[in-house]
């Protein structure tokens, strides 16, 4: 089996998918559900794939495997280059993972074009797979545009009332951000006359060089984790993206600023990251702080998880800029923690928005009366989010305040901080919408969760439990790549420095 | 030495255009029409053959020459006004325009972009150029007897003949100061250090007629009013083939005979990208008529294109022919769109007539969001490609601050492409449009197989610009 391209089939099986619900033609309710099924299958078979790479997988070499090389450009050495190591692999499964989810959870939401919705989610699939198998450069930024085009429709067709100044934000937002990496990897493409990345991140820019650079990824990679003041895009994104549209929003393309920090800016660049890291904990702490405290004044449940999800990004640009092992684990940790209770938190609101058709926080009270499993599925998740130990949320947050608290006590202390606001509004909003007394007329008939929910929380408490219960199963596959990045970074580090006495003696 | 073989494309399309002219008199006006029409496409189709097949080489005593470069540019041109008169034949016929002197304009312009493209001589240039001109003129004004087009063709003239005359004025002041209108001569004069200060005048004034030529700005004014005044078909064609022309000759007039003086007309170059850029990108936001958005559009795209000419290398003229390219592609999709806006048999011009196109006519949306994606550069679409090029080739000769800048515009520029999308697939669906015709839904066929398709096959198009480059170079 090993001999077969299975990063290139895990990436473009999707778009097959997608070509074949092209296909379908004929009435209207046999095209929608004709859709469903395909685009399920192909998501489905698409996540065992994927599993492959995960069996497979060499947890003791940080070398890239399943590696594809092949012909793209050779006039301008530019090349179709695929591999994972163990950072990245797991967010390939992570999305392979998502996407099934995500479908199952319009079965019945999305109700109109149903076939162009599933056609999006499966491109959108193809474009987040292959930005994290991408190794080269040009690729890479290939697939992380190309996610604009499917999310702009998604949010732009299916979305709610300001789906129009939504779609158009996130898209010009990122986009800004993007074209400023573009010119930094024609810069790069320009001194080393490659855009593999492998190479790439051997090459040791100068550092006048690396600074440009870095602050040219990091405004691209800023935008995208969502950094604050530049996270005023994923509120909007968010509130007017469909359920699904959230997940995988919240879930994956989030973490692509995280991944982005940790292939490029770190490896790449490692003596401007040294420079700016106290630039980047300034800003993820006032990130944390800030956005948790917005976040307990909000009226609309998805627009609270998302100013959540801003203050955990937070947390994880901390851990990725300590430059030691619990730091840059945590951060990876966190991202795939939140990636599944964030996802959850956004199919739980999901839920109740498909019964009573509103967000409003106040229109809600009392649902444990009506809703008992309900109200544990979101209790586990609301927890998860808090960090609660034994749940995937903990682990990731212990790792990188550690790794903070190795690197600068005072991020750790005011990172902490922004947690203890973090429980405070996430418990706030439990408490509104749960318990209480069922007084509001339409919710007395509220259904409890159906069958097809509970298909689709159960795979997420499961891991969500998992990662929390034996984290070392995660841990172990990304360990020694982190150790070597860790390396790298102090290796540059440390040689710069040693130059520089040099230099001054 | 004459060679007139290396010229024979031209002598075909000029002995045909000739023919063609007779049969149109001879057969009666009404009737030969869409024979002419195709009979014209045909000569178009052979003269690709023969320019593709063609040895090359120089003729006309060293004022033509049919290097790689023009074989290149001449294949592109040659299919935008094919695709060109293809489209318009339907229109003409609906629209009361159906002359069977159109096909042989637009016939004669291309001969004359053929010479524009191969010239190796101010007089060649000149002649080329003037015989593309005079031809449009008059192809803009074709509906004689609607005011919107009358307007664009006097327009077209009478600002097409003051550029015409500054650049004569430029050729003059270079003539006068170097004594020679040759290309090549004029190239191993001017090679190394300053220029003479007339010919740095010269310069000047030949760029500021070519600039107005491919519309850039600050001598873009005429083009919002033409593209919206003349009939959409000749739009389209506007849009494509003398764009492409302009500025295979730019390049040419910029690297051959000033080949040596880089650094002095690198400033020019990069501050008229920069103005086409933005104007393109800003003006283009308030737009409501889609064939002004178009002519915006265009104005940005040759900004775009100016940025590889600012590099002045040879990776740049490619990424520029590249980008040229591209842009025949997702323009003649784009305008195959625009002419299939009708309803209840009127043509319709505004963008919100495009609402809901989403529902009406699900493939042509998906197709139409697929070129303006393409067209605000987002990858994987041909698009991102062309830009990427041009892009390259900036950074690669150190203009990084005209790189950013470019990228930004390009981002606002991004915004009206969005809005289009927008318009077709958020908004309401107004009346469906009338069905579309079987060469329309061909042409888009095509342009988006291209478009979606070059992402995995990059190479027959940069190969053959890259050849193409090279030969300008000498190497």
């Amino acid at each position: 089996m090993s001999d077969w391209p299975i990063l290139s089939i895990v990436t473009f099986l999707p778009l097959v998918g997608a070509a074949l619900l092209l296909l379908i033609n004929g009435e209207e309710a046999t095209v929608a559900r004709n859709s469903r099924w395909v685009a399920l299958w192909t998501s489905g078979f698409t996540f065992l794939v994927s599993l492959m790479l995960w069996v497979n997988f060499d947890a003791t070499t940080a070398d890239f495997q399943f590696v594809e090389q092949a012909d793209w450009m050779p006039g301008l050495n530019i090349s179709y280059h695929m591999g994972v190591d163990g950072i990245s692999v797991l967010f390939v499964l992570l999305a392979t993972f998502l996407t099934p989810i995500c479908i199952l959870s319009a079965w019945e939401a999305i109700q109109k074009r149903v076939k162009e919705y599933m056609i999006a989610f499966l491109v959108l699939e193809t474009m987040m797979v292959g930005m994290f198998s991408a190794l080269d450069g040009l690729l890479f930024y290939l697939f992380f545009e190309g996610v604009l085009i499917p999310m702009f429709i998604i949010i732009g067709v299916w979305g709610g009332q300001r789906r129009v100044y939504a779609a158009f934000k996130l898209f010009l937002y990122t986009l800004l951000g993007s074209v400023l990496m573009l010119v930094a990897l024609l810069a790069m493409y320009f001194e080393a006359g490659t855009t593999d990345i492998p190479t790439l991140m051997e090459y040791g820019f100068d550092y006048n060089m690396q600074l440009w650079l870095w602050l040219a990824f990091f405004a691209s990679f800023a935008v995208k984790v969502p950094m604050w003041p530049v996270h005023t895009w994923l509120p909007d994104a968010h509130v007017e993206a469909p359920t699904a549209g959230s997940v995988i929003l919240a879930g994956v393309l989030l973490k692509m600023g995280g991944y982005g920090f940790l292939r490029f800016s770190l490896p790449m660049m490692p003596l401007a990251s040294e420079t700016f890291a106290p630039l980047v904990f300034t800003l993820s702490i006032v990130a944390i702080i800030y956005t948790s405290l917005v976040a307990l004044a909000q009226q609309d449940m998805k627009k609270l998880i998302a100013y959540s999800s801003v203050a955990h990004m937070g947390i994880v640009t901390i851990g990725a800029f300590t430059f030691n092992q619990h730091g840059i684990e945590g951060s990876i940790f966190q991202m795939l923690s939140h990636g599944v209770v964030s996802g959850a938190l956004f199919l739980c609101v999901g839920v109740v928005y498909d019964r009573i058709h509103t967000r409003e926080i106040d229109a809600y009270g009392g649902l444990v009366h009506r809703m008992p499993s309900y109200a544990l599925i979101f209790m586990f998740f609301t927890m998860a989010s808090v960090g609660l130990p034994g749940t995937g949320g903990f682990v990731g947050e212990i790792l990188a305040l550690l790794g903070a608290f190795e690197a600068n006590t005072w991020v750790a202390f005011f990172a902490a901080t922004g947690l203890i606001l973090g429980a405070a509004y996430a418990l706030y909003l439990y408490r509104r919408i749960i318990f209480g007394a069922l007084t509001k007329e339409n919710l007395k008939t509220i259904l409890d969760l159906s069958p097809r929910e509970w298909i689709i929380f159960a795979p997420l408490v499961i891991i969500v439990l998992w990662m929390g219960v034996y984290p070392v199963s995660f841990l172990d596959i990304m360990h020694v790549s982190v150790e070597n990045l860790v390396n790298q970074v102090e290796t540059a580090q440390a040689a710069a420095a040693q130059a520089a006495q040099l230099a001054a003696n | 030495m004459l060679n007139l073989g290396a010229a024979l494309p031209e002598m075909f399309m000029a002995v045909s255009a000739l023919a063609l002219l007779m049969l149109g008199v001879f057969a009666g006006k009404d009737k030969s029409f869409r024979t002419v029409s195709w009979l014209a496409v045909a000569a178009q189709v052979i003269t690709i053959a023969l320019v593709v097949m063609g040895d090359g080489g120089s003729a006309f005593f060293g004022q033509f020459s049919a290097d790689p470069f023009a074989k290149f540019c001449k294949v592109l041109i040659l299919i935008g006004s094919a695709t060109g008169i293809i489209m318009a034949m339907n229109f003409a016929e609906r629209e009361n325009m159906a002359r069977f002197e159109f096909p042989i304009l637009i016939t004669l312009a291309t001969l004359g972009m053929m010479a524009m493209v191969s010239a190796t001589d101010m007089l060649s240039l000149y002649l080329g150029l003037e015989l593309q001109s005079l031809a449009l003129y008059v192809v803009a004004a074709i509906r004689r007897d609607t005011v919107r087009s009358t307007e664009s063709g006097l327009k077209y003239f009478i600002l097409g003949s003051i550029a015409s005359g500054i650049l004569l004025y430029g050729m003059s002041m270079v003539y006068g100061f170097t004594g020679t209108t040759n290309f090549t001569v004029l190239g191993n004069t001017l090679v190394g250090g300053e220029l003479p200060l007339g010919a740095l005048v010269g310069l000047a004034f030949i760029f500021a007629g070519l600039c107005f030529k491919v519309s850039a700005v600050p001598f873009h004014m005429w083009t919002p009013d033409v593209y919206e005044g003349a009939p959409t078909p000749v739009t389209s064609f506007f849009a494509v083939a003398p764009k492409i022309a302009g500025l295979a000759l730019f390049i040419r007039v910029a690297v051959g005979p000033f080949g040596g003086a880089v650094e002095d007309w690198q400033q020019i170059i990069v501050l008229i990208s920069i103005l086409s850029m933005a104007v393109g990108s800003f003006a283009a936001l308030r737009q409501e008529n889609i064939k002004r958005l178009m002519a915006y559009s265009s104005i940005g795209h040759v900004g775009f294109a100016l940025v590889g000419l600012a590099a002045g290398t040879q990776e740049g003229v490619t990424g520029v022919l590249v980008y040229l390219g591209i842009y025949l592609v997702m323009n003649l999709g784009t305008f195959a769109v625009i002419l299939c806006m009708r309803r209840n048999d009127r043509m319709n011009e505004e963008i919100t007539d495009l609402a809901g196109l989403a529902k009406t006519k699900p493939l042509m949306a998906a197709i139409t969001a697929i070129f303006m994606f393409s067209m605000a550069g987002i990858p994987p679409l041909a698009g991102f490609f062309g830009k990427f090029y041009v892009f390259k080739a900036a950074v690669d000769a150190g203009l990084v601050t005209l790189a950013v800048i470019g990228l930004v515009t390009s981002v606002v520029s991004a915004y009206y492409y969005l809005r289009i999308i927008k318009v077709m697939y958020f908004d309401e669906p107004v009346e469906g449009f009338d069905r579309n015709g079987t060469e329309m839904n061909v042409i888009m066929a095509v342009a988006t197989i291209i478009i979606l398709a070059f992402v995995f096959f990059p190479n027959p198009l940069m190969d053959s610009a890259a050849v193409a480059a090279a030969s300008l170079f000498g190497m």
